[in-house]
C-alpha cells in the first residue's frame, strides 16, 4: 500500500485484451451446423453421398456448389434487410413487431406508383391509378415507400418515446394497422406489371446486394458514430442516457423511423422479385427478423450485440432453411428446428449474462 | 453580495403529497468552498440535492446559482449550466467501455456535417480518457472493459473521474463511497481532494464522519425534512461527537432554534 495508490501503476491500455467478441459464437453456430448437415449427407442412407456446400460433381472450375451458397443468401436477404433495423431497435431494448405488414403495406403502395401502362400492347389489367401514375420514373415509387416507412416509423416511435407505450403493444397495433392498409389500398386486389425500371430493383442477385451493402453501411454506422453509441447506451441504461444529455425521445424516434425505412425498403425489393404486389406478403417477416438479430447475438434486454452478429444470424436461419430442403426434410421440421434454435439462443445469451453478473 | 456565492438557496421546499421531505432550506456556498451534508436517512439530504439538480421541481422557494435565478427543468439543463453530479445510483451504460461513458453524450466527433451520423473521434476520446484518469490518480486495468465487468469502486472511480475531467461550476456528490473498500475510498477522496486545489466548489453527502472532517470546510446538518446546523470545521471548534448530536437532534443550532 505505498504508492499504488497514485499515479497510473496498474493502467494499461492493450489491444489484445480486447474480450472475446460474441460474434464468434455465432460464426462458430453456423460453421457446426454446416459440418453437421455435410456429415448428414454423408451418413444418410439416401442422399448418396452428396455434398452440402461443395461441389460434388466432377468439374474443376468450382470448389463450393454456388447454386446453393447463393440460395441461402438470397432467401434470408429481403428479411434480413428488415433483420438490419430490427437490430437497432432491439438493441434500445425495444421491439418491433411491425416490419411484416409494413413490408406488404409498402410493396402495395410503392407498386402502384411503379406500373407500365401497356402490358403487351393492352392496358395493364391490373392498374390501380389511371393513366397519370403509369410508367413513372422507378425514383418516385421508392422515394413514396420510404416516405410511408418513415412515416410509420415515426408513429411507432412517437407513441413509444413520447406517449411511453411499451413497444410491444404500439408495433402489435401498428402490425394491424398496417396489414389493414395493405388489404385496403387496392381493396385486395393484387398490383402487377411493374415497369422494367422497378422490376430491377430485386431483379437476380439484386436483394442480396442491398442486403449486403446496408448491412455495410449500418455496422459502420453502429460502430462509428454518435448514432450507434447513442443507441447503445440508450439500451444499456436508458437513465444514464438521459442524464448524460441525450436527448432520448428524440433518438428512440429516429430508431423505429430507421427500422421502418429499411423494412419498407424491404417491401420495395420484394415486390421487385416478385413482380407483384399482394396484401399477404411478408407474413412472419417480423418474426423471423427478430429471430436474426437474437441468434446474431443481439440481446432482448438491450445494449448488446452488433450488425456484424445480424448478418451472422440471418446465415444461421438461410443454412438450416438450406440444409432441411437438401436432407429432404419437411418444411414443418424446418419450422420446429428454427423455433428450438431460437430458444437456444436466447438461453445461452442468459447464461452468458449470469455468468458475467 | 450574491458575487461570492457560487449557490445560494432560499426558502427551498418540497413535499410529496403530504410528506415533507424538505422545509424551508436556506443554504449557501462560496466560491472554492466544500460543503458536507449529513444526516440521517430520510433526513431531506438526497431531496435537497435533487431540487437543485433539477432532477426533481421543487414545491417553492428559489435557488440562486452562479449570480442568477434558475429553474432547472431537468439533469440535463443543471449540467449544461455547471452543475455536475455523481449520483447515488451510477449514471454509466454498462455495456459501454470507460472512454464510451467518459464522454456520453458528449463525445468528440469529426465530420459534423453528418448530423446525428458524425463520426466518432475514438483516437482524441481515448487520449483524454487516459489523461483524465492519470490527473484522478483512478487505476482501471483495462479501459476497453465494458463497465459491467467492473467492481463497484472502479465504476464510482469512472463516475467520478466523469464528472472531475469537465470542468464544472459545482459538483455535487452523493454518498459517493458508500460501497467501496479502502483503497478505492482513498482514490475518490484524493479526487476530490484535487478539486479542492483547482479551486472548484463541491456538496459532499456523506455518512462518513472521518471523511466529511478530513475534506471538508463546513457541514451542514439535516433532520426531519430541515436545516438544523450550520457547522465551520476549519478550526477544530467542533468533534465528531458534536456533529452526531445535531444529526440526532441532542443539539440544535443557535439560529435553527425555531425548527427543533
Amino acid at each position: 500500500m505505498s504508492d499504488t495508490s497514485q499515479g497510473t501503476g496498474g493502467l494499461t491500455f492493450d489491444k489484445t485484451k480486447r474480450s472475446w467478441p460474441s460474434e464468434l459464437n455465432v460464426l462458430m453456430a453456423l460453421i457446426i451446423i454446416i459440418v453437421i448437415f455435410e456429415a448428414l449427407g454423408q451418413i444418410l442412407p439416401y442422399m448418396k453421398d452428396q455434398s452440402f456446400l461443395f461441389d460434388s460433381r466432377d468439374r474443376f472450375d468450382s470448389i463450393f456448389n454456388e447454386a446453393r451458397l447463393k440460395i441461402i443468401i438470397l432467401q434470408v436477404a429481403i428479411i434480413g434487410i428488415i433483420a438490419l433495423g430490427v437490430s437497432q431497435v432491439i438493441i434500445t431494448a425495444g421491439i418491433d413487431l411491425s416490419s411484416g405488414p409494413l413490408v406488404a403495406a409498402t410493396a402495395m403502395i410503392a407498386m402502384s406508383f411503379g406500373q407500365t401502362e401497356l402490358v403487351n400492347g393492352y392496358a395493364n389489367p391490373k392498374a390501380l391509378f389511371g393513366t397519370w401514375a403509369m410508367d413513372l420514373p422507378v425514383i418516385i415509387p421508392i422515394v413514396v415507400g420510404l416516405s410511408f416507412g418513415a412515416f410509420i416509423g415515426a408513429i411507432n416511435g412517437t407513441f413509444i418515446a413520447i406517449f411511453k407505450i411499451p413497444p410491444f403493444i404500439a408495433t402489435l397495433g401498428m402490425f394491424l394497422i398496417c396489414r389493414g392498409i395493405a388489404l385496403w389500398w387496392s381493396s385486395g386486389n393484387p398490383i402487377s406489371f411493374p415497369t422494367d425500371q422497378y422490376k430491377a430493383i430485386g431483379d437476380g442477385m439484386m436483394p442480396v446486394v442491398w442486403f449486403l451493402s446496408l448491412a455495410v453501411i449500418f455496422h459502420l454506422i453502429m460502430r462509428y458514430t454518435v448514432y450507434g453509441k447513442h443507441t447503445y447506451a440508450i439500451g444499456s441504461n436508458e437513465e444514464a442516457a438521459r442524464m448524460s444529455g441525450i436527448n432520448v425521445k428524440r433518438h428512440k424516434i429516429m430508431v423505429y423511423m430507421i427500422a421502418a425505412m429499411l423494412a419498407a425498403f424491404a417491401g420495395v425489393v420484394l415486390s421487385s422479385k416478385a413482380s407483384t404486389a399482394q396484401a399477404g406478403m411478408g407474413e412472419f417477416y417480423e418474426l423471423f427478423a427478430i429471430a436474426m438479430a437474437v441468434i446474431g447475438g443481439i440481446s432482448l434486454t438491450g445494449g448488446r450485440g452488433s450488425i456484424i452478429g445480424t448478418v451472422l444470424g440471418a446465415m444461421v436461419l438461410g443454412v438450416i432453411r438450406s440444409g432441411f430442403t437438401y436432407i429432404k426434410l419437411d418444411g414443418s421440421y424446418q419450422l420446429m428446428a428454427m423455433g428450438a434454435i431460437i430458444i437456444s439462443a436466447v438461453i445461452l445469451d442468459q447464461y452468458r449474462q449470469r455468468k458475467k453478473a | 453580495m450574491n458575487e461570492e456565492f457560487v449557490l445560494k438557496t432560499e426558502d427551498l421546499t418540497k413535499h410529496y403529497g403530504g410528506v415533507r421531505a424538505l422545509e424551508g432550506a436556506n443554504f449557501e456556498l462560496k466560491k472554492g468552498e466544500h460543503v458536507a451534508i449529513m444526516g440521517d436517512n430520510g433526513a431531506g439530504k438526497s431531496t435537497f440535492v435533487r431540487q437543485i439538480t433539477g432532477v426533481e421541481q421543487r414545491t417553492r422557494g428559489t435557488v440562486i446559482f452562479d449570480g442568477q435565478k434558475v429553474d432547472f427543468k431537468g439533469p440535463i439543463e443543471a449540467r449544461e449550466s455547471g452543475i455536475e453530479t455523481v449520483f447515488q445510483t451510477l449514471a454509466l451504460a454498462d455495456h459501454l467501455d470507460v472512454p464510451d461513458n467518459l464522454f456520453l453524450g458528449r463525445e468528440k466527433t469529426k465530420w459534423d456535417w453528418l448530423g446525428p451520423f458524425r463520426l466518432l473521434d475514438y483516437k482524441a476520446m481515448r487520449k483524454d480518457t487516459m489523461d483524465a484518469l492519470e490527473k484522478t490518480g483512478v487505476k482501471i486495468p483495462n479501459i476497453h472493459n465494458t463497465i459491467e465487468k467492473m467492481s463497484g469502486g472502479q465504476r464510482q472511480c469512472v463516475a467520478i473521474a466523469r464528472t472531475a475531467s469537465f470542468h464544472s461550476k459545482l459538483t455535487i456528490m452523493d454518498e459517493p463511497t458508500a460501497a467501496l473498500g479502502v483503497q478505492e475510498t482513498e482514490q475518490v477522496e484524493n479526487i476530490i481532494r484535487q478539486l479542492k486545489e483547482q479551486g472548484e466548489p463541491l456538496i459532499l453527502v456523506s455518512h462518513n464522519m472521518r471523511q466529511v472532517f478530513d475534506l471538508v470546510d463546513r457541514i451542514v446538518v439535516f433532520r426531519r425534512g430541515q436545516i438544523c446546523a450550520n457547522l465551520d470545521i476549519k478550526n477544530g471548534d467542533y468533534t465528531g461527537e458534536d456533529v452526531v448530536a445535531y444529526i440526532t437532534g441532542a443539539k440544535t443550532g443557535a439560529e435553527y432554534e425555531s425548527t427543533a
